[in-house]
């Protein structure tokens, strides 16, 4: 029973429209910095560019997707009604005035600091205290799920709480406590100097208080897609999820070892010694272990599908899949691209393999080929299934939804892969322009060429993908019926409470935050003379 | 179905479940176990210890003085390369060494995060402004070597590229006779 359907459509629409900004401004980029376009005179701008882009696709797109899919979710998977929806739409607008203050300093050329701040450069306050408010308003929507399951379990006790319920509350945990080291550096450190009161920063500190967020951000923007892999793509192709406890062990795993592992972006740093760095390197090997598990069980809920439609055979059942069912597609994408961008983030996992591509463009391009491809596929795929029950019209243009995923996964390979290779060739990230007259440059121009492309491809399915959503704003009425999710092979009459509550989890991923990053922001706090005097950004 | 089978079918599922958490333990297990032997085995570990040094004052005294930037051939044949980021270049430009030869790199930025990438070769460090980034490293062949800033450090970014020279043992020695810091400069 979806009621607040007006709450969550603003949340998604808000989602799309700053995603269509921000997918342009990336698309220009891949253009301007390869060999068909023409050296920009101004290379100020492409930074302008680059922070918008990661300040959008990083902190607003995501974060309203999954704050207005859990909406969505605690209605239907609760069948209740939402408790606190004032409270939501605060936390909305929180989100729409903290986009616009970032945006603005960011427009004028006074925050090119890109949304992964760089202290000690020191960008214009309002940029980051709109980022504050950002993050803010998805901490109420992280109060409100915790607050709606409450009041389901008080009228439903000891009753197995819906899978989706589940998954999506471990998701907001996971969310309220990766933000915090963000939030510390921006509160404790940044915005002092921002704000004039201080002007030495310690840089090497910042960098690990990021680090706390940057991961499991990762497993933050994951948590709606592997959500939807598990509740909804068994329900939409007609099968059924193999294992409801395996998939509630997955999301636990998540919750619990996505935090822990974020120094593995500060290998390559001088301020972190080795012993946390090994540490870190193994955790993060861990954070594989529900991917795995997760593959396992949606291929599993994915054959059954197929034989119940008649598939036969070790792999003939394949065939019997309905292909021309957009969230069959649209997981199949998903998946492939998951597997390459996995394999890519097991090679960064180490320090003796990230060493040859840290801080090159193979980076920029796994993280591409995990967020923008395994990951917002899944999110189309999420908005096109709910749309109709919110809007109450029909999608009809289904071949143009197919074709929109095909763009949308040729698009991300063209990019990616070209992207990955000039990174093992020792293209580092971030830059302007290069200098493809350069003969140790030269090589990479083609493969830059096909990026560019590919990021004009992802732009035409990008378009397509907002003109499908607002054509269904308009289409014929239907009764699309109560929203459903996909129920298990063995659908569960009790479940043990480790596997249907989250405080002993949320206690473990504290605790562990805690051995893991505990003595080394300790130790850094405490070292006198670290503090560097801040460059302020656009004063020079 | 009935009740005896349903009871087989679960136990037939959770049977092939448990087989491969297995298996997904076994690969992260056997991941980590190998990044440990690979770090421990060939030594091929990050910084073992954390130097702090002032940005604000190291073209004053220390190591980073400009007199001491640049490479110099230790009583032990190893080298030692100092040398500095600022936006948006690096001091020295242009590092020059000799091939086959253990070389220890120390560096740091004198602002704001830099990083050193070294084409074509496994050396890359961040440099953070207020701690020093030790590196060893060694050139199988002789050469030149791009070595662009891996980190965004503000709007000229792009342009701040530098090179390593690598040259013979007995060229780099002859040069080094005279004592002194050296650079590609001078060649």
């Amino acid at each position: 029973m979806l009621v607040n359907r007006k709450l969550i459509l603003a949340h998604f629409w808000f989602a799309f429209a700053v995603f269509g900004v921000a997918l342009t401004l990336g698309a220009w980029q891949m253009f301007i910095r390869s060999p068909i376009g023409t050296w920009l005179s101004n290379p100020e701008l492409y930074y302008r560019s680059l922070t918008a882009h990661g300040t959008v696709m990083g902190y607003v797109f995501p974060t309203l997707v999954a704050m207005g899919f859990g909406y969505a979710i605690s209605e239907s998977a609760l069948e209740q009604r939402l408790v606190g929806v004032r409270w939501a739409w605060t936390g909305f607008w929180l989100i729409v005035i903290g986009s616009v203050m970032a945006v603005i300093p960011i427009a004028l050329g006074r925050a090119s600091v890109l949304y992964t701040f760089y202290p000690p450069l020191i960008g214009n306050l309002f940029y980051y205290l709109g980022v504050v408010l950002v993050v803010v308003g998805s901490w109420i929507w992280v109060a409100l799920m915790a607050i709606n399951l409450r009041v389901w379990r008080k009228a439903h006790p000891g009753a197995p709480v819906p899978l989706a319920m589940f998954a999506n509350v471990a998701g907001s945990y996971l969310w309220a406590w990766t933000a915090v080291g963000a939030a510390l550096e921006l509160l404790l450190q940044i915005i002092p100097v921002a704000a004039g009161l201080k002007n030495t920063i310690d840089a090497g500190l910042a960098r690990i208080f990021f680090s706390w967020t940057l991961h499991a951000i990762v497993y933050f923007w994951l948590m709606p897609t592997y959500i939807a892999y598990y509740t909804i793509v068994p329900r939409a192709i007609g099968g059924r999820v193999y294992s409801d406890s395996m998939a509630r062990i997955s999301f636990i795993l998540f919750l619990v070892v996505a935090m822990p592992i974020g120094m593995h972006h500060t290998f390559a740093d001088p301020q972190v010694g080795a012993g946390f760095k090994f540490v870190h390197s193994a955790f993060t090997a861990l954070v594989a272990l529900p991917t795995l598990l997760t593959v396992f069980t949606i291929c599993a809920s994915v054959e059954i599908a197929a034989r119940l439609r008649g598939g036969r055979g070790l792999f003939g059942w394949i065939r019997a899949l309905p292909w021309d069912n957009p969230m069959m597609l649209a997981l199949a994408f998903s998946f492939v691209m998951l597997g390459f961008g996995g394999a890519g983030g097991l090679i960064n996992m180490s320090y003796q393999l990230d060493a040859s591509i840290h801080n090159t463009q193979w980076i920029t391009g796994h993280f591409h080929l995990i967020f923008g491809g395994a990951i917002v596929i899944m999110y189309f795929a999420i908005a096109y299934d709910l749309w109709p029950h919110l809007t109450g019209r029909e999608l009809i243009d289904v071949r143009l939804i197919r074709t929109q995923l095909w763009l949308w996964f040729v698009g991300m390979i063209v990019t990616t892969f070209p992207w990955h290779w000039v990174g093992i060739l020792g293209m580092p990230r971030r830059m302007a322009y290069f200098d493809f007259g350069d003969p140790a440059i030269a090589p990479q121009a083609l493969s830059v060429t096909f990026s560019a492309i590919g990021g004009f491809i992802l732009l035409t399915s990008g378009i397509m993908f907002i003109v499908i959503l607002a054509r269904g704003m308009r289409a014929p009425q239907i009764d699309a019926g109560p929203y459903r999710f996909a129920i298990a092979v063995h659908q569960p009459a009790t479940v043990p409470v480790a596997l249907n509550t989250h405080a002993l989890w949320v206690a473990l991923m504290i605790v562990l935050t805690i051995t893991n990053y505990g003595y080394p922001i300790l130790n850094l706090a405490t070292t006198a003379g670290t503090s560097v005097p801040a460059v302020y950004v656009g004063a020079q | 179905m009935s009740a005896e089978e349903t009871h087989r079918s679960v136990e037939v599922a959770a049977r092939v479940e448990r087989r491969w958490a297995t298996i997904a333990v076994i690969i992260v297990v056997g991941m980590a176990l190998l990044a440990a032997f690979a770090g421990i085995h060939q030594a091929t570990m990050p910084q073992p210890r954390v130097e702090i040094t002032d940005p604000s004052r190291i073209h004053l005294s220390g190591e980073f003085v400009e007199s001491n930037l640049g490479s110099v051939l230790e009583a032990n044949g190893n080298i030692t390369v100092r040398a500095i980021g600022q936006q948006y270049s690096f001091t020295p430009a242009c590092i020059v060494v000799p091939v086959d030869t253990p070389i220890t790199l120390r560096a740091t930025s004198a602002d704001v995060v830099h990083g050193i990438l070294i084409q074509g070769t496994n050396v890359n460090t961040m440099l953070v402004p207020g701690y020093i980034s030790e590196q060893l490293m060694r050139f199988a062949e002789t050469g030149d070597y791009l070595m662009p800033c891996q980190e965004f450090c503000s709007f000229g970014h792009e342009g701040m590229w530098g090179k390593v020279k690598v040259i013979d043992k007995a060229d780099f020695a002859n040069r080094a006779k005279s004592g002194g810091r050296l650079s590609c400069v001078g060649q």
